[in-house]
């Protein structure tokens, strides 16, 4: 599994690339589609829209089951992946290059942690 | 194989008509179809073999062992078959005048009395089709409630993590929040976190008690009392009936108003098209907004129907899937008072006996004993070879099993639920435990089997994915002519 270094990474499985401070891009990490498994559908917010840290912005469908996505930084949606609402497979072939939304306005985030203690996190998840 | 359509050829025949003896009538042509009907034309011997392919190719429970969990695919009795064949049941119309029903009413009359002492409630409604269709009537009523006391700030519904997806759906299709609460390490309700979800804006908690890992929660009463303190009402699913019909009542344990699966726990078919018939019952404060028909009787002593005072309106036809109802109320006469009660202990002592002999073996969370059915998790499996719950459910089917309910409960990773019924004997449960030894000690010995199983199925694993991606839900049938 891969966990590039130049992201952080919050507990519920999202990531975080910034773009400047109070910007980023927000996906789902390998993990998370690994344990989703082949996505069907996917339903992002629309621009505009605005969240709190941890609260639910989108929902993603597999042949196992729907799940939440909750959003690691409190903002407002600047843009939308909209690729992704017809290919939503992007997530599964490549996590860290399909990402859901672009946050902008960001006033604070949820709890993230570096690469390397995301990695340790998951080995405590899966037992 | 070829579906119906594709063996068509014009001009097959397979039926006489007999004469027509009554006066031909002409319609307006405005409320006339002009294209031809795509109808198949085909011989009555291919249509017999094309049916009876089909059937070969299905798994039902009279095929073999079908432990879908929280499905309760219990045997159908064929009693119950040639009660609701009866000619004076089927030769009938909803519309016809009271007076010439009165054995139909009387039916329904008795089937809710049996289902009022069932359940601890106070009035059935037999509308809702199925079990997701009660629970929006269910709903529709909290909501009817809190309506007519003018308390419409209350906009949330809670469902604990273990729900069925029906329940939060349910809840949203009523113009609700859903507000989902996490499970205690005992695997009922976290009573803290109730606590604090609840308020002023609950409308209401839907609850499966035993809940879908086949756990009983101890608390129920405490949990209901929380609800009715933050002035909500409680919603019973009635998916796991069968695992204290006749021992535990809903009413009982605090529930205003639930729904029963006649298709699964009082014997009914189930799955392909069954139909499925899904009762709604309430205590009497709600009884008022029921849906459809209700059934009273006169000062004379004769059955009337009439709509209840503040109904939500119809949810479904006239009374509902009625013929089943009549083969629910074959089933309850059947067993009777002491019958009941002993269908639903043997249902769980045979999910008791099958996780005894498995969790030898297989890794069983929640392992405090279980009601009518229980979750194995095969993440350590997983873990080990690369099998999943996906995997051990495919090959079951080599060895005429239908698969169990896998990945849900969602909070159980890698799960396989399991739910045998009351119907099986001793010897089936046997064979199956053996076989999921077998399949436990091959995904050690040789997993690449596994990986490719089903391989005695006509149909080997069809492509989900794409299915759900892009599927195909209606035939071709090229350019009009």
């Amino acid at each position: 599994m891969n966990f590039p270094g130049e992201l952080k990474y919050s507990k519920s499985h999202e990531w975080v690339k910034m773009i400047d401070d109070t910007t980023a891009l927000v996906g789902l990490t390998d993990f998370a589609q690994q344990e989703l498994g082949d996505l069907v559908f996917i339903n992002l917010p629309e621009e505009g829209d605005e969240f709190d840290a941890d609260e639910v912005f989108a929902d993603v469908e597999s042949v196992k089951a729907v799940s939440d996505v909750l959003l690691p930084a409190a903002g407002t949606i600047a843009e939308i992946n909209e690729e992704l609402l017809d290919e939503p497979q992007q997530i599964n072939s490549d996590p860290y290059g399909a990402w859901l939304v672009k946050v902008e306005g960001i006033t604070g985030f949820a709890e993230l942690m570096d690469a390397d203690a995301y990695e340790a996190y998951i080995e405590t998840v899966e037992e | 194989m070829d579906l119906i359509f594709e063996k068509s050829v014009p001009g097959k025949k397979l039926t006489i008509l007999p004469e027509c003896d009554v006066p031909e009538v002409e319609f307006d042509p405005a409320f006339c179809r002009s294209k031809k009907l795509n109808l198949p034309e085909v011989s009555e011997t291919e249509i017999s073999r094309h049916y009876s392919r089909l059937a070969d190719r299905s798994h039902g429970v009279n095929d073999g062992f079908y432990p879908l969990g929280s499905c309760t695919m219990k045997y159908n009795p064929k009693v119950n078959e040639d009660a609701a064949g009866l000619d004076e049941l089927t030769d009938i119309h909803p519309l016809q005048p009271v007076s010439s029903v009165q054995g139909w009413l009387e039916i329904f009359d008795t089937a809710e009395k049996y289902l009022r002492e069932i359940t601890g409630m106070d009035a059935v409604s037999f509308q809702p089709a199925a079990g997701a269709h009660g629970e929006f009537t269910g709903i529709q009523l909290i909501k009817a409630y809190h309506t007519a006391n003018n308390d419409t700030k209350r906009n949330k519904i809670i469902v604990p993590d273990s729900a069925h997806g029906t329940n939060p759906a349910s809840g949203s299709m009523c113009g609700y929040e859903v507000v989902s609460v996490p499970s205690s390490e005992e695997g009922g309700i976290d009573l803290e976190q109730l606590a604090a979800a609840v308020g002023d804006d609950t409308a209401g908690l839907m609850l499966t008690n035993p809940n879908t890992l086949g756990i009983f929660d101890r608390n129920i009463l405490k949990i209901t009392e929380i609800i009715h303190n933050a002035g909500g009402l409680c919603y019973y699913d009635g998916a796991n009936l069968n695992a204290v019909m006749g021992i535990v009542r809903p009413g009982d344990m605090g529930f205003d108003v639930m729904h029963m699966n006649l298709h699964k726990t009082f014997s009914t078919p189930h799955g392909g098209g069954g139909p499925g018939s899904g009762p709604v019952a309430c205590k009497d404060f709600l009884a008022g907004f029921l849906p459809g028909i209700r059934i009273g009787k006169t000062d004379a002593g004769k059955y009337d129907i009439e709509a209840a005072p503040d109904t939500i309106g119809s949810v479904g036809l006239f009374y509902g899937n009625a013929l089943v109802v009549v083969k629910a109320l074959s089933y309850l006469l059947t067993l009777g008072r002491e019958g009941v009660p002993e269908a639903a202990k043997n249902a769980v002592l045979n999910a008791n006996y099958m996780k005894a002999k498995l969790e030898k073996v297989y890794t069983v969370p929640y392992d405090k004993g279980c009601m009518h059915e229980f979750v194995i998790s095969a993440v350590d499996i997983k873990k080990e070879t690369g099998i999943t719950a996906l995997d051990i459910a495919k090959s079951l089917i080599d060895y005429g099993i239908h698969p169990p309910t896998i990945y849900f409960p969602l909070i159980v990773h890698e799960a396989l639920m399991f739910e045998p019924t009351e119907t099986e004997t001793r010897e089936e449960l046997d064979k199956a435990v053996e076989v999921l030894l077998k399949i436990h000690e091959e995904a050690y010995s040789n997993p690449d089997k596994l990986h490719s199983a089903p391989h005695n199925a006509v149909i080997g694993r069809p492509d989900e994915v794409t299915a759900a991606r892009k599927p195909v839900v209606r035939f071709d049938f090229g350019a009009e002519e």
